[in-house]
């Protein structure tokens, strides 16, 4: 992704430099005079120093002070790896880490599933242009509140004397309410699917709409079935808008910390968890140390996802 | 001098730093008496930033202090963890710190609090004993826990340890206190609950709930071990690794054989909880008792034979206050205690450090019915002007001696503290 934003200013700069040309003679300077590959790298500068100072800088300062020493109240430059030892060495931190990945995985499963379904229809079922515009909007309106007041709204619904239960037990579907239905891991992934769908949705319609008609007639053509031009077309064109929806939903979802808390009841935990808990009791060396794991299997599962599509030739 | 300078445009902090030096002197050395009539006129420019828990740090009391002294307070709330962080790491961030006494046993070895001349402080006598010898009558047992006195006092201004007696330096200045147990839905229980052990009590199952805030949360759970005869405390306050293990294994056993609901970590979240009928029985807060009441749902702040679990709050003044600044914060203290404050404290439930001050500013009715515990004559409202009990009724647990008397111990940050963090954020990935 970064390298990307990167070869944006430069690809424009391209542009305006040809365009430009004609005054080239009279302007006292001018980038052209320059060669080719020190305009780009000047032209990329100011982004490559916003990035190293807010993103490069930042990860650089959380490695180092997860070497540190913290006291009750304090935290001390050293470099010791207790930090790192206490987390690799409790049980409770691969429960934990284990905990984080299987929301990762079931949420992303899910949204895919129903991004999937979601972008077809929006691409392929719908004809004109101004209803895919419209149904693809009506899809963004819950996002114009909070996401904290999306996955709040859940706990009234989904409690004992909820709307859900008080529904069922009206309907005679069952007798006593449904204690799972709040505060479990069933009512986390449901927020986290609530939340992140959209995230699918829109990589994904974004390639389909790309996909050019005539492949899809071409396919018909020769005789595949609908779902042979599912799997055999479509399903290997949409692979980038599927795979930068996942980076999202899986990045999203494993660096969550507040929808686990409140939709569990406190009673699950992740790794954002174990961060913040340290953070709020001033363990700042132990959360840097937790969150350079998390950050470094993050990274492994985005290389894995990378590895089955090249985005960057793609777009 | 400082007034020239104040008309040459000068900035007023820059006026008051400026002026630091000399004041501090006058300050260390007591001679402070004639100058608060001098600088007078300057103390409506004064802003005091005061941070706290959310109990304590009320718009009205901020309101009051704008009327009756003149200067500006501007208060944050935040929670405990919060609080105690901010105060560790950002002494320039505030004035005053409205905080806890187990925050205040954390935070005063970081040297970021100045400690008190009690002799400033003219209502210091009254203050109750309990934040002076422990004792709240001289025949009254010391509780366990971090009890306020035993952090209340330091040898000298800048030592960072504290004394065993009273001194002359006080680190807190009490404001307000209380004693917890657990709050029920009486109409969902449907039976007397007389003991801590109800909270583990498989009739109970996932309808109970504990607070997720591993300081006050593992008082808790201790005061249920033990009244359970599972554990033996040497001191709940104090533990040991081994109590702190066993604790921690018959909760989360409890956990997992589904006997909690949730766990909660904000006021609002408790209330919730229990006016949504999701918990029957929890750790709980005074206020929120009252919040639940206030949706016209019953609620008990159940006293327990056992005793109750305390908390002490107070006014801890920042290394960086000096001159003119510091004697703003000295004024504000004698404020406090000096009524106002504590009557519009006690008519929520609360005590107030120097209650015999607080009694001017509440009605016959509302000290008999929030002091003495007797049954209230007429309509209680809070001074917000929710009912909060009808006449006839009376205050759960009683008397302010019953009830600060039957204190088992206090919210406390132990030795082993650090320990006792990784267990509970265990008890709680378990």
């Amino acid at each position: 992704m970064t390298d990307q934003t990167h070869l944006m200013p430069n690809a424009h700069a391209k542009s305006n430099a040809q365009t430009s040309r004609p005054t080239r003679s009279r302007a006292p300077f001018s980038l052209d005079r320059l060669p080719g590959a020190v305009t780009g790298w000047l032209l990329s500068l100011p982004l490559a120093l916003v990035l190293a100072f807010f993103l490069v800088l930042p990860i650089i300062m959380i490695v180092i002070v997860s070497f540190w020493g913290a006291t009750e109240f304090s935290i001390y430059p050293a470099f010791q790896f207790d930090n790192y030892e206490f987390l690799l060495t409790s049980p409770v931190t691969y429960q934990v880490f284990l905990n984080t990945i299987k929301y990762a995985v079931i949420t992303w499963a899910i949204t895919l599933v129903i991004g999937f379904t979601v972008a077809y229809f929006l691409a392929f079922h719908v004809r004109s242009l101004t209803w895919q515009i419209v149904l693809f909007l009506l899809c963004t309106i819950p996002f114009w509140t909070s996401n904290i007041i999306r996955m709040i709204s859940w706990i009234p619904f989904l409690g004992r004397n909820g709307i859900a239960n008080s529904a069922l037990i009206s309907m005679g579907v069952i007798d006593e309410p449904l204690e799972w239905l709040l505060f479990s891991d069933f009512s986390v992934i449901l927020a986290f699917v609530h939340l992140y769908t959209l995230f699918m949705v829109v990589p994904i319609f974004n390639t389909m709409m790309r996909i050019d008609k005539s492949l899809i007639e071409a396919a018909y053509d020769n005789g595949a079935t609908g779902f042979q031009t599912l799997t055999n077309v479509i399903i290997p064109l949409t692979k980038p808008g599927i795979m930068i929806g996942s980076i999202f939903v899986v990045t999203l979802v494993m660096g969550d910390f507040i929808t686990v808390r409140f939709m569990s009841g406190s009673q699950k935990a992740n790794v954002g968890r174990l961060i913040s808990n340290d953070i709020a009791l001033l363990q700042y060396p132990s959360a840097a140390a937790t969150a350079v794991i998390l950050l470094v299997t993050v990274l492994i599962v985005i290389s894995v996802l990378l590895r089955f599509v090249d985005i960057r030739k793609e777009l | 001098m400082t007034q020239k300078l104040d008309k040459t445009g000068v900035s007023r902090r820059n006026v008051l730093k400026g002026g630091a030096a000399v004041a501090g002197t006058a300050i260390g050395s007591g001679a402070i008496t004639g100058f608060p009539t001098i600088w007078a006129q300057n103390i409506k420019d004064v802003t005091l930033r005061q941070f706290g828990t959310g109990v304590s740090n009320l718009n009205e009391v901020a309101q009051k202090v704008k009327e009756d002294l003149g200067f500006t307070l501007e208060m944050t709330a935040l929670d405990s963890d919060a609080v105690t962080q901010r105060a560790a790491t950002q002494p320039d961030s505030f004035d005053i710190a409205d905080i806890e006494y187990w925050i205040c046993k954390k935070v005063w070895p970081t040297g970021n609090l100045q400690a008190m001349d009690v002799s400033k402080i003219k209502n210091y006598d009254k203050i109750v004993g309990i934040f002076k010898s422990g004792k709240l009558t001289p025949e009254s047992d010391i509780a366990q826990g971090t009890a306020p006195h035993t952090v209340g006092f330091v040898e000298s201004p800048g030592s960072k340890t504290f004394a065993d007696e009273e001194t002359g330096w006080m680190t807190l200045i009490p404001t307000i206190y209380n004693a917890d147990t657990l709050g029920i839905r009486p109409d969902l229980i449907g039976r007397p609950i007389e003991s801590w052990t109800e909270l583990l009590n498989p009739e109970f199952k996932g309808k109970a709930s504990i607070l997720d805030i591993s300081s006050i949360g593992i008082m808790d759970a201790a005061m249920v071990c033990e009244a359970m005869g599972e554990i033996q405390y040497g001191d709940k306050g104090n533990m040991t690794r081994e109590e702190i293990d066993k604790t921690m294994a018959i909760f989360t056993e409890a956990k997992k054989n589904g006997q909690f609901r949730a766990f909660w970590k904000t006021f609002d979240e408790s209330v919730n909880l229990m006016s949504s009928g999701e918990v029957v029985i929890q750790s709980m807060w005074s206020p929120a008792i009252t919040a639940v009441k206030s949706r016209g749902i019953p609620c008990v702040y159940q006293p327990l034979k056992e005793g109750y679990r305390s908390w002490g709050g107070g006014i801890g003044l920042s290394k960086s206050l000096s001159g003119l600044e510091l004697d703003a914060a000295y004024e504000y203290i004698n404020w406090y205690l000096e009524g106002w404050v504590g009557g519009f404290l006690m008519r929520q439930g609360y005590y107030s450090a120097v209650p015999e001050t607080s009694k001017e500013y509440m009605s016959e009715n509302e000290w008999g019915y929030w002091f003495e515990g007797k049954e209230a004559t007429d309509a209680i409202t809070n001074p917000f002007g929710d009912v909060m009990a009808k006449a006839g009724e009376t205050r759960d647990g009683g008397s302010f001696y019953d009830r600060m008397g039957a204190v088992a111990c206090w919210n406390a940050v132990m030795d082993e503290n650090q320990y006792m963090v990784r267990k509970w954020n265990e008890f709680i990935a378990a």
